[in-house]
């Protein structure tokens, strides 16, 4: 049975994940001790809240570079995708860095509502262990008001006013703008994938 | 999905379940239960529904302070819709979104027609208790986006539960003043009524209650007439 350790920085609404995870059969735990994430087959930064504040949060547990160096599949999931990058403009916050990318506010119009809620289209632009036997296209649950251009980490896209990264991975990390738990089938599938990949 | 006493929990679940699988992009509870004097209201429904179910959900009703919104959010709900409290007292929906962020904050609005303006209603839960807001539609839907709303939805009661379609004059007229998403309620009886609120009005989605509960339309079939129409949807 996958253990995942479930990186807590402060957001409400972590059992939504939590009941995912049990649904796959795989155990999870909250937590912000060092010893326990870097020990942990899985590790997973959730992201409900606001950067700034998740980042002070990590920084005051003594996480940033802990984070940084895990060498187990680490899944970044909403704001947690965004925490990963160098930054976020929401409130022009450092974040841990691990993509090279930042994330900028999506920029809203009467067709095109902020922030963005709801089912996505979501497009492969290259394969990845995590997308195995999801068609291209699928469609996922997103809830986000900042967005990361598509750069060459980026491994799917959706659209609003324009494409943005869906996926990006890098080595050990991978991170999706999209709740997987929220995600309907497709969802349970990429998270399976997550808990099942060799890394 | 409405409900009044614990004894049909197991009911939910099952609905919830079988709703998931026919393709509902999201569910609503309106938790009628939990009564304006009641003090001790019991949400262990709330993670139970959590537990099973893969897609959004929010839970409205009974919602009328901070805690009340973490006990919701905590428990797995993704979203809290509020109504009434939020007119007894609008400064409830800043603190909401400061503290929890406009994503999860869902304004409920009870509007009808009236003598040429469109007027919010409070307390629609209790006919006993309904009465005239003494807002605009329109004002109340601005106020509430300035104050942090995430999303409104926008319940028509001319049209509730009669079934005759959307009021998508209303929804038309309210889309053009509403930049978060804006989902369309009351008045869906048949298939294309759902084709019609979305051709007409560009709203982000679509609520209706009896017609599936009574399995009138069943939701793979509604999602398929509407792909056919050339409406984009999950499938």
């Amino acid at each position: 049975m996958t253990h995942v350790a479930i990186i807590d920085s402060g957001g409400a609404n972590i059992a939504s994940v939590r009941y995912a995870f049990d649904r796959l059969g795989a155990t999870s735990e909250l937590t912000t001790d060092a010893e326990t994430i870097r020990s942990a087959p899985r590790v997973l930064l959730p992201g409900v809240g606001a950067a700034r504040d998740a980042m002070r949060r990590l920084r005051a547990a003594g996480l940033t570079d802990v984070i940084r160096e895990l060498q187990q599949p680490v899944l970044g999931i909403c704001l947690g995708m965004q925490l990963m990058c160098e930054a976020s403009e929401e409130e022009d916050t450092d974040c841990l860095g691990i993509f090279t990318a930042a994330a900028k506010q999506l920029s809203g119009s009467p067709d095109r509502p902020v922030p963005n809620m709801g089912w996505c289209a979501t497009s492969a632009r290259s394969p990845h262990p995590l997308l195995r036997h999801i068609d291209d296209g699928s469609y996922f649950y997103y809830v986000h008001g900042y967005a990361i251009p598509v750069t060459a980490q980026t491994v799917a896209t959706a659209e609003h006013s324009q494409s943005f990264s869906a996926i990006l991975a890098r080595d050990n990390f991978v991170a999706a703008q999209f709740h997987p738990e929220r995600s309907s089938d497709v969802g349970a599938k990429l998270l399976q994938n997550f808990v099942r990949s060799s890394a | 999905m409405q409900f009044r006493n614990h004894k049909v929990v197991g009911d939910i679940l099952a609905l919830a379940q079988r709703y998931c699988d026919e393709g509902a992009d999201e569910l609503v509870f309106y938790d009628i239960t939990a009564s304006p004097d009641d003090r001790t209201v019991d949400r262990s429904w709330v993670d139970r529904v959590a537990s099973v179910i893969n897609i959004p959900f929010c839970v409205a009703g009974g919602i009328r302070s901070l805690a009340d919104a973490e006990d919701v959010l905590n428990k797995g709900a993704d979203k809290i819709s509020i109504n009434s409290p939020a007119l007894a007292n609008p400064d409830l929906i800043g603190e909401l979104a400061t503290r929890f962020g406009s994503q999860c904050i869902v304004i409920g609005i009870d509007s009808r027609a009236e003598s040429g303006d469109y007027c919010v209603y409070q307390y629609t839960g209790d006919p006993d208790r309904t009465r005239a807001a003494e807002r605009l539609t329109s004002d109340w839907i601005a106020e509430v986006q300035r104050r942090g709303a995430g999303e409104i939805v926008l319940n028509c009661m001319n049209q509730d539960g009669v079934r005759q379609g959307y009021d998508t004059a209303q929804i038309a007229s309210m889309r053009a003043i509403c930049s978060v998403p804006l989902i369309a309620s009351g008045g869906a009886g048949a298939l294309q009524h759902f084709a019609e609120v979305f051709s007409e009005t560009n709203v982000d989605g679509a609520l209706a209650a009896s017609v599936f509960h009574s399995a009138q339309i069943h939701i793979a079939d509604l999602k398929r007439y509407l792909a056919d129409r050339g409406i984009s949807i999950r499938p």
